[in-house]
């Protein structure tokens, strides 16, 4: 399911994993445990609720699930690309609260207006993230914990104390659905095609991975490595931005202080249980949405249990250590057989 | 100020002036020295009670507690790393300290020790040993920490008070020669901090694996052992501090230490010390602890301003910095 690899030796070259010759082939070894384990445990954890949890497999549960997660799945994919170049976005969070602050300022204009001015909100993060990146090469970590924390101050400037939202459009938009589907779930699958398309089918998702896997390379073959990864930490600002949208939809309010606190780390964690590699060089866009489905299924099966918060923490805590482990792991060991 | 550096490329330019080259060094390590000496002449006068014996005592303390954690920090970063857990660490380590005071002064400052140290100790194994990238793990470290924390404080609800007659609450509220013991303690740790880069062979150590791991490693010198001592250090040093809040304000709050990684990091920055790792000071990381805390004071003078400014401004800073890292190291090398 590898949805696009690329050598560090060979930036454009078509995708070359290891064994890939025999891709055909079904093998059960680390490999396909590294590739596909988000789905198997996906699989097993949903079985296993399905056993322990009572009323797991309603449809009101079901639903509350995947409107919970949608927000997050977006995030994530927006991480996933950043991810893929080698970086990583420690700003989303911050992101969302300054979407949630300034949309209440705009709802004057109405539902469009605020909606579009609160995508604006990551569009110039993105921006500012993307050029301190790519044109002065500061590294990704610290230019974007920089905005982080710069963008939260000014979310809590702007936006202060929590304010409820009153608009008709946000309310269908966080509460309404089609067809029995939700619209913020509907906006999450949008987005997944969406992402899914620019990294499977467009020149962009090429040069993104190209960069991811080496980025001197790709630059000496003439790639636009500047503009692209200014373009993808835009996309990711814009996507955290409309989780954000999401979620004041959802809450019905604007509550910029704790809104997306810690959601950098839940989005980087979905990503790697997904299977994208922390280095760079791939991006896996379903696995990345099995990822976030997972980590909310363990957090809620914790709950149901009546498993405080703070031990939930620490298991994700531990998640994230272990999945990390494991894609070192087997990339060492390929690297010693090579 | 006193710079060690590893014979790396960046630093033995080749092609540029030595005059403009020994200018841009000199930015690169005093330029936090200059602003701060500036912002505090322009405080002075602006501000009537800037300059008062009070305010300066208040500006010490308040620096103290950061200061120590930002010492643990400029090691990791020295070896090209990064700690992220050091927020939680710090407020973990003030919880355990203040839930300890009720069992003796000794389980108050050696618990919150022994636990921050185990985390710090875990980290740098899965970071030396495991191989892993120092800021995913530290930030899943940052999450445990925190878990761990509210755990502890009944999900946050609970806050442990000091006993009023515990003597440990001497330890940052006492006082010698006029200035308070968290003061001395940073003065004492920084010392410990130069003699250990310059006069141990840990020092050198720390800045080669920072300039070049491979090559170090090749050297001979003991890479694991001094990249997981100096992850014990910075989270024993985050706990130390966590230990001197519970103390200097007799209670034990759990919502601390947020976003204090990005303040230690920016100290560090702003002292001159390279984010790639490999170069830098110790006393350079001083400065901009006090940097970061004459603009919070000054930010508290201007009435108008509210305290969510300083994250405002710390973040611009930081940007700015490495902004200016860059381009300097830029016009060096070429």
């Amino acid at each position: 399911m590898a949805e696009r690899t690329v050598t560090p030796a060979a930036p454009a070259a078509p995708p070359a994993e290891p064994g890939a010759a025999d891709r055909g082939r079904f093998r059960l070894d680390g490999a396909w445990f590294r590739n596909n384990g988000v789905y198997l445990a996906l699989v097993v954890l949903v079985v296993v609720n399905l056993v322990i949890t009572p009323h797991f497999a309603t449809t009101g549960s079901l639903r509350l699930q995947l409107v919970q997660v949608a927000p997050i799945i977006v995030v994530s994919l927006g991480m996933a690309l950043v991810i893929g170049t080698g970086g990583i976005d420690l700003s989303v969070g911050a992101v969302m609260a300054l979407t949630a602050a300034v949309i209440p300022l705009y709802l004057g204009y109405g539902f469009t207006g605020a909606l579009l001015v609160g995508l604006v909100a990551g569009v110039v993060t993105g921006l500012l993230a993307g050029t301190v990146i790519s044109r002065v090469r500061v590294q990704p970590i610290i230019a974007t914990l920089a905005i982080m924390v710069g963008g939260r101050g000014i979310a809590n400037i702007i936006g202060g104390e929590i304010k409820s939202i009153r608009d008709p459009g946000f309310r269908e938009l966080g509460s309404g659905s089609v067809i029995g589907i939700p619209w913020v779930v509907l906006v999450a699958v949008v987005v997944i095609v969406v992402v899914r398309v620019l990294m499977t089918r467009t020149t962009f998702g090429r040069y993104l991975v190209s960069i991811g896997g080496n980025a001197r390379a790709a630059e000496l073959a003439g790639l636009p490595v500047a503009r692209v990864l200014t373009t993808v930490y835009v996309l990711s600002g814009v996507l955290a931005a409309l989780a954000g949208v999401l979620l004041v939809a959802r809450n019905q309010a604007s509550d910029p202080t704790r809104l997306g606190q810690l959601v950098e780390l839940t989005a980087i964690t979905a990503v790697v249980v997904g299977g994208t590699p922390l280095t760079g060089g791939q991006v896996r866009v379903l696995g990345t949405v099995a990822g976030a489905l997972l980590m909310q299924l363990i957090v809620f099966t914790l709950v149901a249990h009546d498993i405080t918060n703070s031990v939930a923490q620490m298991v994700q805590a531990a998640i994230v250590v272990l999945a990390v482990y494991a894609q070192v792991g087997t990339r060492m060991r390929r690297r010693s057989r090579a | 100020m006193s710079t060690v550096s590893t014979p790396e490329p960046t630093l033995t330019p080749t092609g540029a002036r030595p005059q403009r080259v020994q200018l841009v060094q000199r930015v690169q390590r005093q330029g936090a020295l200059v602003v701060l000496v500036l912002l505090c002449v322009y405080a002075s006068f602006q501000f009537d009670t800037f300059a008062s014996s009070s305010n300066v005592r208040s500006i010490g303390l308040q620096a103290s507690f950061l200061a120590v954690i930002a010492l643990g920090m400029t090691f990791v970063i020295f070896t090209g790393g990064i700690d992220l857990s050091v927020g939680s660490v710090f407020a973990l380590g003030g919880v355990l300290a203040a839930w300890g005071s009720q069992y003796g002064a000794a389980v108050a400052v050696l618990l919150p020790l022994a636990v921050c140290g185990l985390i710090g100790l875990v980290q740098g194994l899965i970071i030396a040993r495991g191989g892993l990238a120092p800021f995913i793990v530290t930030l899943a470290g940052l999450l445990f920490a925190r878990g761990l924390l509210l755990f502890i404080s009944d999900e946050g609800g609970t806050v442990y008070k000091v006993p009023a007659d515990s003597s440990f609450r001497d330890l940052a509220q006492g006082s010698f020669l006029g200035i308070g013991y968290p003061i001395w303690l940073v003065v004492v740790l920084y010392l410990v901090g130069a003699l250990m880069l310059h006069r141990t062979s840990y020092g050198p150590t720390v800045l080669a694996i920072g300039g070049q791991e491979d090559a170090a490693q090749l050297m001979g010198l003991p890479v694991v052992r001094t990249k997981v001592l100096t992850y014990v250090a910075s989270g024993l040093l985050a706990g130390l501090a966590g230990v001197l809040i519970a103390s200097y304000t007799s209670s034990g709050v759990p919502i601390i230490g947020v976003g204090t990684e990005l303040q230690a990091i920016s100290a560090v920055v702003l002292g001159g010390t390279l984010l790639a790792g490999g170069a830098g000071t110790v006393f350079g990381t001083l400065v901009g602890v006090l940097l970061l805390q004459v603009i919070a004071n000054v930010i508290n003078q201007v009435g108008s301003l509210n305290s969510n400014w300083q994250d405002v401004v710390s973040g611009a800073i930081l940007l700015g910095v490495v902004v200016l890292q860059r381009y300097l190291a830029g016009s060096t090398r070429r």
